[in-house]
């Protein structure tokens, strides 16, 4: 491999974002920064989408990659608010403590 | 070595370090400002791809509104001490999966004998990744899944509203 960057080396790159953020979902506790690292997934995903986009010559990885944003958006929204309700009934925003479906 | 590898090198190096700051740090705060620093630094990949429409909408999406709901949340919480309270043996466990995992993709990918060639690069014109032809795209053969992204948001919006609500309901 040369050092220009190319089509390997966003596909690198994105490796190792997305498995930087698989190791956050896999190490971390807290809630929120668990929500972080898989928005680091999904970005690993976009630049993939972008690449290949570059590459083929052909527009439609970004547009692929604007539907992960807009799912990516709600399910922030969705996922935060759900957090916050969690944290008012148990004080706390370690997964570890959410261990019952009802009390 | 050519500016576009000097920046492909100098962004995928602010990329992957800020994405470690997310996973490292112990104060959600700092992983928040970390995850900025990353989404600035993926912008910047996605304008050496003549990316333009979508560098734009990460820094508009990403670090900009979805970030200050992450960081809105965070201070509406007030960390405690006791929320720091990570996983100890387990963590290194995390590491350990994460990281071998991470290796065996690594040599595959580096490795791998492909039937045929990679597309390698072509010169694109200045029209391509612009803002004209995305929403060109969007509003014609991908009309459909366009609407359907502000349907998503809809649905997202009612989720949030109606869990918002059950809430003040009960208290």
């Amino acid at each position: 491999m040369s050092w220009l960057p190319e089509l390997q080396h966003y596909v690198l790159l994105a490796t190792a974002l997305f498995f930087i953020g698989l190791i956050g979902v896999l190490t971390r506790r807290n809630a929120i920064v668990i929500f972080m690292s898989i928005e680091l997934m999904l970005n690993a995903a976009n630049l993939c989408f972008v690449a290949f986009s570059r590459y083929l010559g052909s527009p439609v990885g970004h547009l692929f990659s604007f539907m992960v944003m807009v799912v990516a958006a709600c399910e922030v929204a969705v996922g935060l608010a759900i957090i916050v309700l969690i944290f008012r009934e148990r004080r706390s925003v370690n997964v570890d403590d959410v261990n019952i479906m009802r009390w | 070595m050519g500016a576009e590898s000097f920046f492909f090198y100098l962004f995928g190096v602010i990329v992957l370090a800020g994405a470690l700051g997310v996973v490292v740090m112990s104060n959600p705060v700092y992983s928040a400002i970390s995850l900025v620093l990353c989404f600035f630094a993926l912008a910047g990949e996605y304008v050496l791809l003549h990316a333009h429409f979508v560098a734009a909408a990460q820094v508009l999406v990403y670090a900009g509104a979805i970030m200050v709901l992450f960081l809105f949340v965070i201070m509406l919480m007030n960390p405690t001490p006791a929320d720091a309270r990570e996983a100890g043996g387990s963590a290194l466990l995390g590491w350990l999966l994460g990281g071998l995992f991470f290796a065996a993709i690594f040599v595959a990918l580096i490795t791998a004998r492909l039937p045929g060639s990679l597309p390698v690069r072509s010169e694109v014109s200045g029209y391509f990744g612009s803002v004209e032809q995305i929403g060109a795209e969007l509003f014609t053969r991908y009309l459909w899944p366009f609407e359907t992204a502000g349907v998503i948001l809809l649905v997202g919006i009612v989720g949030v509203v109606v869990l918002a609500r059950l809430h003040r309901k009960e208290g």
